[in-house]
C-alpha cells in the first residue's frame, strides 16, 4: 500500500513519538528524569480518558481524581494489606471502578452542563472524604505504604527504568486503544452526540448509552493509572486524590486539547514539568498558574491549547502551499 | 438525642444554614440573570473573610469599616471576574464557562493561599463572646448576627429586586434576556451588576462567618458547594426558596451529625451535605435539565 504524503504523517508522528518516548531514560537523550516521566505516563492515562469524555461528549467531570483513588486504593489494599496479586488488584480495581462508574453513570447523565460538572465535583469530595476517614482501610490521612512492586513471574519491575517502560507499555495501548475508538463507529457517534444531542438522537444514536459508555471508560482508563501509581510510588495518601488533582487532571485535558488523543500527552507533560522542574518550591504559584492557564486557555483557545495550535500549524502551511500552486 | 442537643443542633443549623443561604443567592442572582453557575462563588466567601481578618486584626481598623471595605473589594473581584474573564469568553459553550469559572476560583485560592498562608484565622466577634443561654441550649451573639444579616440581606435584596428601577431590570433579564435587551436594557450591564451583587453576599456571609468558624484561603470550594446546594432547592430562580434551602441544608446537617452513630457522624458531614446534593440534583435532574436547555 502506498501512502499519500498526507497520510503518512500520522504514521511519521506516531512512530516518533514512539521512538523519544522509548529513548527518554537515557540518560544522554535529553538528561530529564525517569521518575518525572513515568508520572507523566500515568497522568496521560487520566487526561485521556477525560479528553474522551469531555471532547466527544460535550460534557465535562470536576471528580476524576476520585476514579483514579479508587483504582490506587483497591490496588494498594489489596496488594500490601491483603497480599493479593498485584496484576489480579488491578484487574479487580479496575472493575470495581467501571462498575461504580457505570452504576452513578446512569443517572449522573440524565444531568447535563452545570449541574453535571457540580454533581462529579460533589461526588469526586465524597469518594476523598472517604479516603481521609475510613482510616481502618485507607490508613486515614497517613495513607497506605510498602506496596509490593509489579512483578512478572521472576521478573520484578523495581528499578525506575522498569518502570518507566512498563507505565509507557500501558500508556501506549491506551492512546492507540482509545485512537481506534474514535476512528471507529462509536467515535462517529460520540462526535455526533457533541455536535447535537437530539440530532444524534434522531439518527438513532442512544445518547445517553454512549455517554456512560465513555464515562465508564474514562474511569477505566484513571483507574488503571491509579493503580500503576500505587505500584510505582508505592505509597498511597489522600492528598494525592483532592479536588484540586480533578482541576489539575482538567487543565492537563484543556492544554491537551479537548478531543485530541495525543494532546494528552502534551498537557500531561506540560503540567507536570512546570510543577516538578520550574515551580518546586514556590507553593502556592502552581494554583495561580493553573488557574491562568485555564481562564486564559477557555477564552482564547476553547479547543484546548494543543489543538490550536495544531490548527494554526496547518493554517500556516495551508497557506504556504497555496502560494507555492502558484505558477 | 437529649432535648439540650436538638436544640443546640437547630441552631447550629439555623446559623450554618443562614451563610449557605447568602451563598446561595449570589449563585441564584448570577444564574437567573446571566445562565452561569460560577463555581468560583465559594472563593467570595473566603475572599470576604480573609479581607476582614487581614483589615480588622492586621490594620487594626475599626469593625464597620473593616466590614464594609471587605464586601466592596469582593464585589470588585465579582466585576473583575466578570469583565476580564467571563465577557472575553462571550458565547462560550457551557463547558468552557464552567472551566474558566473553576480556573477563577482556583485563581483565587491561590493568590489567597500565597499572599495569606494556610494558617486559619479568626477575624474579632462583632459584640462580644458571651453566649446567651436558651432552652438549655446556648447561642453565640456572633450566631445572631449571621441569622439577622442574612434575613435583613434576604428582604432588602426582595425589595431592591421588586420596587426599584434597577432591580426590576434585573427581574427582566432574568426572565427573557432578549426582550429585555429590546426595552433597552443593556444585558452585559445587568449581568455586571449581577457579579458585584454575588461578590458581596458571598463576602458578607465570610465576614459574618469567619469570627465564629475561623476561615482558611481553602475552604470557598466546600462553601460554594454548600451554596450551590441552597440555590439548587429554588431551583436558582427564588430567593426565598433559596434562603430556605440553606437553612434546610444547615439544619439537616447538624442534625444528622447529632445523631452521632454510623456514618452519621461529624467526621462525615461534609460527606453528607454532598450527598444531600447528589440526591437534590438527581430527584430534580428533569427540570433542571430543562432550564439549561432553555437557558
Amino acid at each position: 500500500m502506498v501512502l499519500r504524503a498526507k497520510d503518512r504523517w500520522p504514521y511519521l508522528f506516531t512512530a516518533g513519538l514512539i521512538l523519544i518516548i522509548i529513548l527518554i531514560p537515557f540518560h544522554w537523550f535529553l538528561g530529564v528524569k525517569i521518575s518525572l516521566f513515568t508520572l507523566v505516563g500515568i497522568s496521560t492515562m487520566i487526561t485521556l480518558g477525560l479528553c474522551l469524555l469531555m471532547g466527544y461528549t460535550g460534557q465535562v467531570s470536576l471528580g476524576q481524581a476520585a476514579f483514579y483513588g479508587i483504582g490506587a486504593y483497591v490496588s494498594a489494599i489489596l496488594s500490601a494489606t491483603y497480599d493479593v496479586n498485584p496484576w489480579l488488584a488491578m484487574a479487580i480495581a479496575a472493575t470495581i471502578t467501571g462498575a461504580f462508574a457505570y452504576f452513578i453513570g446512569y443517572p449522573i447523565f440524565r444531568l447535563r452542563g452545570n449541574y453535571l460538572a457540580m454533581a462529579t465535583l460533589g461526588l469526586g469530595i465524597i469518594i476523598w472524604i472517604l479516603f481521609k476517614e475510613l482510616d481502618q482501610y485507607t490508613g486515614g490521612p497517613d495513607g497506605i505504604g510498602g506496596i509490593p512492586n509489579l512483578s512478572i513471574g521472576g521478573f520484578s519491575f523495581d528499578t525506575s527504568m522498569k518502570r518507566y517502560y512498563l507505565v509507557w507499555f500501558f500508556c501506549l495501548a491506551i492512546l492507540l486503544a482509545s485512537q481506534n475508538i474514535v476512528g471507529s463507529r462509536v467515535g462517529r457517534a460520540l462526535r455526533a452526540i457533541h455536535g447535537g444531542e437530539a440530532a444524534a438522537q434522531a439518527t438513532g444514536i442512544n445518547t445517553a448509552q454512549f455517554k456512560v459508555k465513555i464515562f465508564v471508560l474514562s474511569a477505566v482508563y484513571a483507574s488503571l493509572a491509579g493503580s500503576l501509581y500505587a505500584h510505582v510510588v508505592r505509597q498511597v495518601s489522600p492528598g494525592s486524590f483532592d479536588f484540586l488533582e480533578s482541576v489539575v487532571i482538567v487543565t492537563m485535558a484543556v492544554i491537551g486539547g479537548l478531543a485530541s488523543i495525543w494532546g494528552a500527552i502534551f498537557g500531561a507533560s506540560t503540567i507536570l514539568i512546570l510543577k516538578n522542574e520550574l515551580l518546586v518550591g514556590l507553593g502556592e504559584i502552581e494554583t495561580i498558574l493553573y488557574g491562568l492557564i485555564l481562564v486564559l486557555v477557555m477564552i482564547f483557545m476553547p479547543k484546548g491549547l494543543f489543538v490550536s495550535l495544531k490548527e494554526l500549524y496547518e493554517a500556516w502551511r495551508l497557506r504556504y502551499a497555496r502560494r507555492g500552486d502558484k505558477p | 438525642m437529649s432535648q439540650e442537643l436538638f436544640v443546640q443542633s437547630l441552631i447550629s443549623g439555623l446559623t450554618q444554614g443562614s451563610v449557605y443561604a447568602l451563598i446561595g443567592l449570589g449563585f441564584t442572582i448570577i444564574y437567573s440573570v446571566t445562565a452561569i453557575i460560577n463555581f468560583a462563588q465559594g472563593e467570595f466567601v473566603m475572599l470576604g473573610g480573609m479581607l476582614f481578618y487581614v483589615l480588622a486584626i492586621s490594620l487594626g481598623m475599626p469593625l464597620v469599616p473593616a466590614v464594609l471595605i471587605s464586601i466592596a473589594a469582593a464585589a470588585l473581584v465579582g466585576a473583575m471576574l466578570y469583565l476580564l474573564a467571563i465577557r472575553p469568553a462571550r458565547g462560550g459553550s457551557v463547558v468552557s464557562l464552567i472551566i474558566i469559572t473553576i480556573g477563577a476560583a482556583i485563581l483565587i485560592r491561590g493568590i489567597a493561599g500565597w499572599r495569606w498562608g494556610a494558617y486559619p484565622v479568626a477575624p474579632p466577634f462583632f459584640s462580644g463572646d458571651d453566649s446567651i443561654s436558651f432552652l438549655g441550649a446556648s447561642i453565640h451573639p456572633q450566631a445572631l448576627w449571621i441569622v439577622g444579616s442574612t434575613v435583613v440581606v434576604a428582604v432588602l435584596l426582595h425589595l431592591f429586586l421588586s420596587h426599584t428601577m434597577l432591580g426590576k431590570a434585573l427581574k427582566a433579564c432574568a426572565t427573557n434576556r432578549l426582550g429585555a435587551g429590546l426595552v433597552g436594557i443593556n444585558p452585559r450591564s445587568m449581568a455586571l451588576i449581577s457579579f458585584c451583587l454575588a461578590g458581596a453576599l458571598g463576602a458578607l456571609g465570610g465576614v459574618v462567618l469567619s469570627p465564629l468558624s475561623t476561615m482558611t484561603y481553602d475552604r470557598g470550594a466546600m462553601l460554594g458547594l454548600k451554596g450551590f446546594v441552597a440555590a439548587s432547592v429554588g431551583g436558582f430562580r427564588s430567593i426565598m426558596a433559596t434562603v430556605a434551602g440553606g437553612i434546610m441544608l444547615g439544619v439537616v446537617e447538624n442534625l444528622t451529625v447529632a445523631v452521632n452513630w454510623g456514618p452519621f457522624t461529624s467526621q462525615y458531614k461534609e460527606a453528607i451535605a454532598l450527598t444531600i446534593l447528589l440526591l437534590i440534583l438527581l430527584i430534580r435532574s428533569g427540570k433542571l435539565s430543562e432550564q439549561e436547555r432553555a437557558a
